[in-house]
């Protein structure tokens, strides 16, 4: 990848309008504070990194953009639409939004075909044969079109985990999040995923991602951001946020991963 | 010692180790203290079945000329009187139904074990099984009642027996379970006033016993309607047994949603599946595959339950077989009776249990890896 074509790729992310954007967004588990005035947008085409010890708040942070949990205060828009009670908006945004889940979270009843053709047949009323094709393109890109038949109990953690992402992107969607997508995984699978999730970042799709995994983050990331304790402490580009720490948060974060590596 | 290892040809295992003749010496006689319990057992098992061969078929009358029953009671209990059931089955089964129309009540039977049959194979778990029932259903109505069609009218008073009894629980099961189902999805609804409706339902319900809800169905339910209006006994027994097998099965359906990990429903809800194409693709079906065991022994228990009904003074197939021996001439022969009444609840509860066994494996392929 030449440099030139990134710098062009990143000019043009930074015009494009925000597919993201949250403002001032507050959250409360009971009396825990776990957001606190959190302002982020992310750019249409960004490839976002979110890293931060346990319990920081990632994983509420991404939940909250796609509704699986609701904040109590501050604004919330994706794609142009903010996240209110109103259902007609949740579902348009659901559309548009997929998810990676740590566990996997495939249907366990239904095959890998199934898995991937549910939700374009039922929510996006794609014909079966047109969805059929479709998830097949999708299992093809990452690498299992031979396991379509099979169930999710047949396939290796790191081959469940692309099938899941294919059946996100079964959805055509606009903005794909991860919540540590390879942490459930073992060092040899982790691989296999990473590299589909780069492959994916190449098509030049919307990402936010929560992941320790520090190479990635370099080779992917346009932006690193690194939460503590439910607040974003400190984010730019990846090799100013790993080589240069201005916080001692960060710094003792930074020195625990990489021992922990 | 550390030679390089040959590997070894695999042999078949000494007869020692496979065949009956083994099986025989590890199950049975693994010891002296087995062994001996295991020739006491077989010693009793061939003297009981010896006995009852005896008793059932070699001493056994099995029919009599018009109601003589003397050549039975000769018999001083040594055999078995069938006879009684070649003279009464027909009570049996049907009841009071109209001698010359038993015909109908006979074929309402076959195609209720028809509809039964069709349900239970996999093939037909379409749209149009529905429909299937909703036809035999009214099939079955039509016979029974007539009125229509040049049959003549029966009355429900005089409905009984076996037919009875199988109205009672595909009716109570067919709408019990479904309302089971909307139940155990209310009490984990987010509004809390489908959720308290559906707790105070389940709770109030398990409330009480069976035969206090029939009590009330026969009894209190008719003060509460205005004055000239009646719903027939059998339509409130029928009311009470769905409520009751509601509550019941709400409580193994909503066990079943407790074992689904919360993962399930956010994959589902990310995806942008609505509430109910949620609960009818990803929740139920796994949901329900987890609780059938309990949910068949539930089915299992109500069918015999239906047999309560003979408090509030429906026929059903056990009232039909008491009420069968109590004519002065065939008193005494109730062994024969329950015997037969027993063999055909068995019969039916039997296949329930064997089907829901394959069912179980069928549906539960995925698991296996
Ligand atoms: N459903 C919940 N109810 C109550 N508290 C919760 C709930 N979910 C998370 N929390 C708490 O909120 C805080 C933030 O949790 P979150 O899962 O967002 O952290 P995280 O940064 O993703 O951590 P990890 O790296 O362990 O996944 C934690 O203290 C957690 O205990
Ligand atoms: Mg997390």
């Amino acid at each position: 990848m030449s440099t030139s074509m990134e710098a062009v790729a990143s000019a043009a992310r930074a015009d494009a309008p925000p597919a993201i954007m949250l403002d001032k967004v507050n959250k409360w588990y009971g009396a825990l504070h776990v957001l606190r005035d959190v302002t982020l947008n992310v750019a249409l085409g960004e490839r976002l990194v979110v890293c931060g010890p346990s319990g920081s708040g990632k994983s509420t942070l991404i939940r909250c953009i796609n509704r699986l949990e609701t904040h109590q205060e501050g604004t919330i828009k994706v794609d142009g639409i903010e996240l209110s009670d109103d259902l007609r908006a949740l579902d348009a945004i659901r559309r548009e939004v997929g998810m990676v889940f740590q566990s996997f979270n495939l249907f366990p009843h239904l095959t890998i075909l199934e898995n991937c053709t549910l939700a374009p047949i039922w929510v996006r009323h794609m014909p079966k044969a047109e969805a059929e094709a479709l998830a097949m393109e999708y299992l093809e890109r990452v690498k299992i079109p031979e396991q379509a038949k099979k169930y999710p109990g047949q396939l290796s953690g790191g081959q469940q985990q692309r099938v899941a992402i294919a059946r996100a992107l079964c959805m055509k969607p606009k903005i794909m999040l991860f919540d540590e997508p390879t942490s459930a995984l073992d060092p040899e699978m982790i691989k296999e995923v990473l590299e589909t999730m780069v492959g994916l970042a190449e098509t030049g799709m919307t990402m936010v991602c929560v992941t320790h995994e520090m190479g990635f983050a370099r080779q992917v990331a346009d932006r690193v951001v690194f939460m503590d304790r439910g607040e974003i402490v400190e984010q730019g580009p990846p090799n100013e946020v790993f080589e240069n720490p201005r916080t001692d948060r960060l710094k003792l974060f930074l020195s625990q991963i990489l021992r922990g590596h | 010692m550390s030679e390089a290892a040959i590997p070894t040809a695999a042999r078949s295992a000494p007869i020692t180790l496979v065949g009956p003749i083994a099986w025989v010496r590890t199950n049975l006689f693994s010891g002296w203290f087995s062994g001996l319990f295991s020739l006491v057992l077989l010693f009793l098992i061939v003297k009981w079945t010896l006995g009852f061969i005896e008793w059932g078929v070699i001493n056994a009358v099995w029919s009599v000329p018009n109601n003589q029953t003397q050549a039975c009671r000769d018999l001083k209990g040594t055999g078995a009187c069938w006879a009684v059931i070649t003279e009464k089955h027909r009570f049996i089964l049907f009841g009071t139904y109209p001698y010359e129309e038993q015909w109908r009540a006979f074929l309402s039977i076959l195609v209720f074990i028809g509809l039964f049959i069709v349900s239970a194979m996999r093939r037909f778990w379409r749209k149009e099984l529905g429909l299937i029932w909703i036809g035999a259903l009214t099939t079955i109505g039509v016979l029974m009642w007539g009125g229509v069609l040049g049959l003549n009218y029966v009355p429900q008073e005089r409905w009984g027996g076996l037919v009875i009894t199988l109205i009672l629980a595909t009716f109570g099961l067919a709408f019990a379970f479904p309302l089971s189902i909307l139940v155990a999805l209310g009490r984990r609804s987010k509004l809390p006033a489908i959720k308290a409706l559906c707790v105070i339902y389940v709770e109030l319900i398990r409330g009480v016993p069976l035969i206090s809800l029939l009590f009330m169905a026969s009894v209190m339910f008719p003060l509460f309607l205005p004055e000239g209006m009646n719903i027939d006994k059998l339509l409130r027994a029928q009311i009470a047994i769905i409520l009751f097998a509601g509550a019941y099965l709400a409580e193994v359906v909503r066990g079943g949603l407790q074992s689904l990990p919360r993962g399930q429903y956010e994959a589902a809800d990310a995806l942008g599946l609505s509430y109910w194409k949620k609960t009818g693709f990803i929740i139920l079906p796994q949901a329900l595959r987890l609780v059938i065991p309990p949910l068949v022994n539930t089915f299992i228990g109500f069918f015999k339950d239906t047999s309560l009904v003979l408090i509030i003074g429906i026929f059903d197939l056990l009232t039909a077989g008491k009420t069968a021996i109590i004519e002065p001439a065939w008193q005494g022969f109730g062994i024969e009776v329950y015997l037969t009444v027993g063999f055909i609840y068995f019969c039916f509860c039997f296949a329930m249990s064997r089907y829901s066994q394959n069912l179980e494996a069928e549906l539960n392929q995925h698991r296996v890896r």
